[in-house]
């Protein structure tokens, strides 16, 4: 159980950081919907059920088509 | 220079944050409202999902603001976005056909799983918000799979004015025959069983079009500009 969930947490920093680094920006975004998948998954092991299914849906799903919709906007890469 | 000042800030803000939480033991009850809430939750809203039974019953009124903050932040970008009056048909490059029949299998099923989170709301896992996100997610998957599927901004808002009247108006039968706003009404029934925990379902439901038609607007008013 605890190595599960450290193994969930350390992916998701990894997540975060290369979410943070990285220049194109869609890559950038599914990093990002990624830490919130698993954040769903943690949560559903910390005994939230609904929380993980807002978070899944909401976070995974509907944030990061809004922020792709928004890219397709504006550049793709960042200088 | 700044990079290195930052980072310092940063590393100064966590280790503040950090030590002020440290001094909180972890996990033990701080208030006895917490307790209350799962010792006679199911006795005093009959929904056994208790999560709910804070959401819908105990901070109902909480729950009114919420949904009220998406109302306005969806008004908002409908504002912003709105192209007034006439729209620009887009040439739009059809699907594939294994793509665009997958979607509309899959819409469906989408629909109804969406739906069945937010009416056993009261049983289940999920409730209101989860279901109408679910929904809202099948309604982005249309959009992208069968691209020259346009849902009206009529039926949108048709629903979400709907949802949000009909607990507004539960409420205030709440504050007319039970003394206070949102009160519980209705026959709370057999605990456990579908038509049961009073208000809780007819509110949840409401609450479940309100927010998937909000999301699906705003997704809506996205992809209509882009």
């Amino acid at each position: 159980m605890t190595i599960i969930v450290s193994f969930l947490v350390v992916l998701m920093l990894v997540g975060a950081v290369a979410a943070s680094i990285f220049k194109d920006l869609i890559s950038a975004v599914i990093a990002a919907a990624l830490v919130s998948l698993l954040a769903s998954i943690l949560f559903y092991f910390l005994q939230a059920p609904d929380v993980a299914m807002a978070e899944a849906s909401i976070g995974a799903a509907l944030t990061a088509a809004i922020f792709i919709i928004a890219i397709r906007r504006t550049k793709r890469y960042e200088e | 220079m700044r990079r290195i000042v930052s980072i310092l800030l940063l590393v100064i803000v966590a280790l503040g944050i950090s030590l002020s939480l440290a001094k909180i033991p972890f996990g033990t009850p701080k208030t006895k409202v917490g307790r209350h809430y799962i010792d006679e939750g199911i006795k005093e809203t009959g929904a056994t999902n208790i999560v709910t039974s804070v959401v819908v019953s105990y901070r109902g009124f909480d729950t009114l603001g919420e949904v009220t903050i998406l109302f306005i932040a969806s008004i908002g970008l409908g504002a912003v976005l709105s192209t007034f009056g006439e729209k620009t048909v887009r040439d739009i490059e059809p699907a594939s056909l294994v793509l665009s029949t997958g979607c509309r299998v899959l819409f469906p099923l989408i629909l109804i799983f969406g739906s069945f989170v937010f009416i056993h709301g009261h049983l289940t896992p999920g409730g209101g918000f989860q279901g109408g996100a679910i929904i809202a997610s099948g309604f982005l998957l249309i959009y992208l799979g069968c691209r020259e599927r346009r849902i009206s901004q009529l039926a949108f808002n048709l629903s979400e004015s709907l949802g949000g009247l009909v607990f507004v108006v539960i409420g205030l039968f709440g504050l007319v025959l039970g003394g206070y706003f949102l009160s519980n009404f209705l026959p709370k029934g057999t605990v456990n069983t579908l038509f049961s925990a009073g208000i809780i379902p007819i509110i949840y439901i409401a609450i479940g079009f309100k927010v998937g038609s909000e999301l699906a607007g705003i997704i809506d008013n996205l992809i209509e500009e882009s």
